[in-house]
This record gives structure tokens, sequence and C-alpha cells, in this order.
């Protein structure tokens, strides 16, 4: 699905990642924590294609092509969804109308029509009880003056609508409240199938009680230094950070 | 030269230019493969019939959709109302009465530098007149889709709307309009009489220069509409994304008690253009209303400033005037100015101004993006997403047809 091999990334002249190595298998799930400012959202960017950032280094596969010469509206259309940390708000575009030309270009790049009106807004429905949205949310426009829980569960529930191949969720839990979390995630595991793979960025093990990953990373100053099994992020939660920092000082 | 607006204006040789030439016949092509590609292409972008696309190219049309024998089912059926909707060098000849009467009580010769010349040397333009008690049963706007190729360098346009009577005009074209004429100094005059109503809409796609700022048309007009009878109304809409220089302040003069006066206005500049546009709403009569809603979008290098004033004198007892001028940015290289003028003479006056500017951003873009929407597409859903309120005041067949001249116009300003 995913092959990253030494990844360099940089912004203004600053070297953020500093050499990624990650393999995600179709159907796995992979988790990545690490301190606040290690890079996690900076590979998340990296990944989607944001060219404020710098790729210096290496090599990115996805789905078997090389996934860096790739327009990052063409990542998408390719099956790359990223939740956003902080999602963007974007005045005077209704939520419906942003989806339906979401929707129609990713149906037009794998060679499928358009969606009818009232198919589109059958889709939207159903998608909507999926992640349990407030029906108003989708007539307002993108993401503005959304709460910021509203905000996360809006990026899930138009990853349910894309259906992506590899879903990159950028601290999705962090603004929900517990009865979102759980809908959330199970909404995440409702869309999961064995062909395609997530990559959850957090900083909580109660996230992964819900989204139970194959692999956890530790991302640390721009390089992943360990992976393990789901055990890992309850060591982490237990004992913070430091013992990493002090592994690797050693 | 009126010196208060926000352009840099070249020095413009008056004696060099030719103040009437007959429309040069444009040679005709066999067919639409002789045609520019790139205005092939954006007619195409824009969505306009391949038969409209013939007309506006030059290429000659088949006998079934020629356009002058659609103009001929259009005037009988305006004639059967007693609509008068002709050139107004026609008109002259044909209803000097109402020409006499009207013409110049709205924009004098005098009124301004631009108007003056205008008045002076006029070569031709339209004339309408609704009677009383009709209401025009089509929207003013088939015809010059047809006869858009031939506008005229100092267009004259009077519209004389009869008691109780209702038009909706449009002018213009969403199709790019080039012309070797670099200056063009157009007059529209618009009398409302006793409750009526008239509607003018605008699209202006003018020849706006290249990418580096050479060429392009400099458009300075004199729009100005009198809401004479009681109860009468007049609104203007416009769409501008052409011409280098735009200089206009299409008005309304809020005489009879009760009128209302609109002003719904787009204004796109990219590269160097420049734009000056606003309106005056003078509010002379009792309960008048006006309403200013602007939405100013510059791209590139340009600059697009609103200027408007809002007058209310003393014997006009509780007038109201809304305004609402919003700026939008793509780039940090373009300027965005708002110069609200206000006059009020009489105290139970309520004048709201509102005003935005926001920015397009480099996040914003990456979102849509990241939702497999293209840059140009995701600049165009912004842009219509701000500009909507005033693209909904278009007659229906031309909105759909705006909303791809944003997008267009603003091409290549991002990224
Ligand atoms: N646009 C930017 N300009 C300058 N520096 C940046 C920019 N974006 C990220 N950085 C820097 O890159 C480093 C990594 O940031 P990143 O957002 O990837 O961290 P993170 O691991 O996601 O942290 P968090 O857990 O707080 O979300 C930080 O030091 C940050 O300041
Ligand atoms: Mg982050």
């Amino acid at each position: 699905m995913l092959s990253i091999k030494n990844l360099h990334a940089s912004i203004e002249g600053q070297e953020i990642l500093k050499g990624i190595n990650l393999e995600v298998k179709p159907g796995e799930v992979h988790a990545i924590m690490g301190p606040n400012g290690s890079g996690k959202s900076t590979l998340a960017s990296v990944l989607a294609g944001r060219d404020i950032f710098e790729v210096t280094d290496g090599e990115v596969t996805f789905q078997g092509e090389n996934l860096l010469e790739k327009e990052p509206d063409e990542r998408a259309k390719d099956g790359l969804f990223l939740s956003f940390q902080y999602p963007v708000e974007i005045p005077g575009v209704s939520m419906v109308n942003f989806m339906r030309a979401a929707v129609n270009e990713v149906r037009k790049h794998r060679g499928e029509p358009e969606l009818k009106s009232s198919d589109f807004l059958k889709v939207l429905r159903d998608k909507k009880a999926l992640v349990e949205i407030d029906s108003r949310l989708t007539n307002r426009s993108v993401n503005e003056g959304f709460s910021g829980g509203e905000k996360k569960k809006n990026e899930i529930f138009q990853m349910a609508m894309l259906e992506p191949k590899l879903s990159i969720l950028d601290e999705t839990d962090s603004g929900l409240d517990i009865d979102a979390l759980r809908i959330v995630a199970n909404g995440v595991n409702k869309l999961k199938t064995p062909e395609n793979s997530t990559i959850v960025i957090t900083h909580y093990q109660r996230l992964l009680d819900y989204i139970v990953p194959d692999v956890v990373h530790i991302l640390y100053n721009g390089k992943i230094v360990k992976s393990g099994g789901k055990e890992l992020a309850l060591d982490l939660e237990k004992h913070g950070y430091d013992w990493i920092k002090k592994e690797m000082e050693a | 030269m009126p010196d208060w607006a926000q352009l840099k204006i070249p020095e413009i040789d008056f004696q060099d230019i030719i103040y009437y030439s007959a429309p040069k016949q444009k040679p005709q092509l066999d067919s639409m493969d002789d045609v520019d590609p790139e205005l092939v292409e954006t007619f195409n972008k824009l969505g306009i019939p391949l038969e409209e696309q013939k007309m506006l190219a030059g290429v000659a049309v088949d006998a079934v959709m020629d356009s002058t024998s659609v103009k001929t089912t259009f005037k009988e059926n305006l004639a059967e109302k007693g609509i008068i909707f002709c050139s107004i060098s026609e008109a002259v000849q044909e209803h000097p009465d109402l020409v006499k009467k009207y013409l110049g009580t709205v924009v004098p010769p005098e009124d301004n530098f631009f108007g003056a010349l205008n008045s002076a040397v006029f070569s031709d333009g339209s004339f309408v007149y609704i009677p009383k008690g009709v209401r025009c049963p089509m929207e003013l706007s088939t015809y010059f889709r047809i006869n858009a190729a031939n506008t005229g360098q100092f267009e004259r346009t009077l519209i004389i709307a009869d008691d109780d009577s209702y038009v909706s005009y449009l002018e213009g074209c969403t199709a790019p309009m080039r012309d070797e004429n670099q200056l063009h100094a157009a007059i529209v005059e618009i009398i409302a009489l006793e409750n009526a109503e008239v509607k003018y809409s605008t699209v202006q796609n003018w020849y706006p220069g290249n990418s580096e700022g050479i060429g392009g048309i400099y458009n300075f007009v004199t729009k100005r509409g009198l809401a004479k009878g009681r109860n009468s109304k007049i609104s203007w809409t416009q769409v501008e994304t052409g011409s280098a220089i735009t200089w206009k302040y299409p008005s309304c003069v809020l005489m009879g008690d009760n009128s209302v006066g609109e002003f719904y206005s787009v204004a796109v500049t990219n590269n160097h253009q420049q734009a000056d546009t606003g309106s005056k709403m003078i509010h002379l009569g009792k309960n008048t209303k006006s309403t200013i809603v602007s939405k100013g979008i510059s791209a590139g290098k340009s600059q697009n400033s609103y200027s408007g004033l809002v007058k209310v004198i003393k014997r006009a007892e509780n007038a109201r005037n809304f305004s609402q001028c919003d700026s939008l940015l793509l780039g940090d290289k373009c300027g965005a100015h708002t110069f609200p003028y206000l006059t009020i003479n009489n105290d139970s006056a309520q004048v709201e101004h509102e005003a935005t500017t926001s920015k397009i951003g480099e996040d914003q873009i990456f979102y849509c993006n990241q939702r497999g929407i293209s840059t140009e597409d995701a600049i165009g859903m912004i842009v219509n997403g701000y500009a909507k309120e005033v693209i909904n005041k278009l007659p229906m067949e031309f909105a759909v047809e705006a909303q791809k001249l944003l997008q267009i116009s603003l091409e290549g300003s991002v990224g």
C-alpha cells in the first residue's frame, strides 16, 4: 500500500523529517505517536503533498506508484485521505457542494459517472448517520464556525464519503468528547475493509482501545525510533517519552 | 480628467482618437476550425452554445439560426406590447419626442469629463421604451448575445420605463471581447416612472491586456438611473472581469417617494488590471431605500477599489441605506481599497455600512486539493461562494456563465 524509504523533508531550510522508513500493507492499522513537534503532522502533510514542505531525499510509493511526483489532488483521487489536525474553514462554500465536487472528482478519476443528485443526497444521508453528525452542519459553509469536535467529526464524515484506500488521521481524537470519540472510532472501524489501511496519529492510548493498531511507531525528532505491537502505546501512557529520550541519548 | 479615483491612468491623446467609424465588417470565417483555438477553448469553458460561438467569432451561420430572423421574431413579440427596442440612431429618427424629452436628463453633457466626451461624439447605442402597465415578457438579453460583437466605442443607452412597467435588460456578454479601440466611454441613462422597475445587468469581459499589463481596454462609463416616480425601483447588477482600467459608478437618483435603488457588483482584477468602481445613491424623496453590495476580488498585481457615495438631502425623510463592501485577495501583490463617502443631512436617515477583507489562503487551497479538487476548481468554488449574493441577481441563463467567467478570469493566479 504505502512504502516510505529514507524520507527527508524541510521547511524554510530547516530539516523536520530526518530519514523516515515505514511500510504499510493493505488492511493494516498503524499508530504513530511521539512528542509535540516531533514531525507527525509534517509527515502527514508531506504524504498529502503540501508544497510548503520540501522533500530533500527519499522515496515514497503508494499503490506501486511514485507518490512524490503527483499533485496533491491527484494523490487524493488515488485514494489518499488526510484527516487534518486543524481542519480549515472555507467561508461561502457549503459542505454539500464541497462534497459533491470532491466525490465527483474521485468518481471521474475512477472512470465512474457522476452521481445523480438524488443518489448523492442518499449517500450523504447514509454517511451522516454513520458518524452521527448533526444534519444541519452539511448545509453550512465548510468548517465555518464548527466547534472543535464538530470539525473532527466532519473530517471522518468526509472520509466516509470518499472511501479512501489509505487514511491518515492526524489527532482526530483530540477535541472530541467521550461519546464523540466512541462514535468516530466506530465510524472508522465500520469503514475498515481488508483492502484499505489506516495511519492513526495520536497522543493517547484511549483511541487505540477502539481502533486497535497492528503496529505502533514512535516518531522522535524526525525519525521513527521504535516500533512495536499495541503494548507499546500502553508503555508510553505509563512512562511518557523520557525513557525513549534516555535510550536515544545512550 | 477626473483624478479622484484610485487609478493610474496613462496619458490619453484625445486628438489621436477616431471619433466615428462605421463598425468594421469582420472577415467571415468558414468554420470554427479557422477561429483562434484559445478563444474556442474559452467559449467551451464558458459553456456557450456552438451556434452562438459562431456568431461571436464571426463564422458564417446556417440559415436556420440566422441572427436576423431571430431578431425579427423577437422584435415582433415586443412590438405587440408596444415596447420600443431599437438603436438610438433609429430612435432619434422614429421617436424624436421621447428622445428629446429624456436624453441627457439623467446624465447632462456637462456631468463629467468622459460623459461630456460621449455626449459630444456618441455614435450609436440602444433605446428602450416600455409603455405604461407593460411587463416586458423577456429579458432584453438574447438580442445582445447576438449583437454583442459590434458594440461601439462611445455607446449611448437610454431606457425609459413608463408608469407601472417592468424591464430586465442585460448588456454585454461573458465571451471575451476584443476591440481595436482602446478607449471606451459609454453612457447609460435610465428613467423609471411611477411604480416602474428596471433591472440592468452587465457582464463586462473586454480585453484586460496581457499578463505584463500591455494593452487592454480603458473603460470609462457613466451609468445613472433616475427613479423619478413614486415607488419606482432601479437595480444595477454588474460582473466586471475585463478591461485594463475600469472606471464606473452605476448610480441611482432616488427622486420619487418610496423609490428604491440597488447596486450589486462583483469586480475581478488580475495581473495588472485596475478597477475603481462603486455606486452613488442620492436620496431625494421620502422613504427612499438603497442597497449597495460590492464584492471586489483582486489577484496578481492588480488594484481594486470601491468608491461610493450615499447622500441624503435635507427633505428626504426616513431614508435608508445598507452598504456592504467586501474584498477578497489572492496572493500578496494585489491591493484592495474601500472609499465609502456619506453625506447625511437628515437625522431620520438610517445608514449602515459593513466591510470585510479576506484572503484565499494556501491552507484553504490545500484542503480542497486534499479532497481531490484541483486548485483552479477550488478557487472557482471559493470565489463563487463569495460572489453568490451578486451572481444570484443575474438573469438565470447568465448566472452559470458568469460563475465560470469568474473562475477563468482568475486562472493561474495562485500557485
Ligand atoms: N509551517 C511551518 N513553518 C515553520 N515550522 C514548521 C511549520 N510546520 C511545522 N513546523 C515545525 O516542524 C516541527 C514539527 O511540527 P509538526 O507539526 O510536524 O509536529 P507534530 O509532531 O505534529 O506535533 P504535535 O503533536 O504538537 O501536533 C515543529 O518544530 C514545527 O514548529
Ligand atoms: Mg501534529
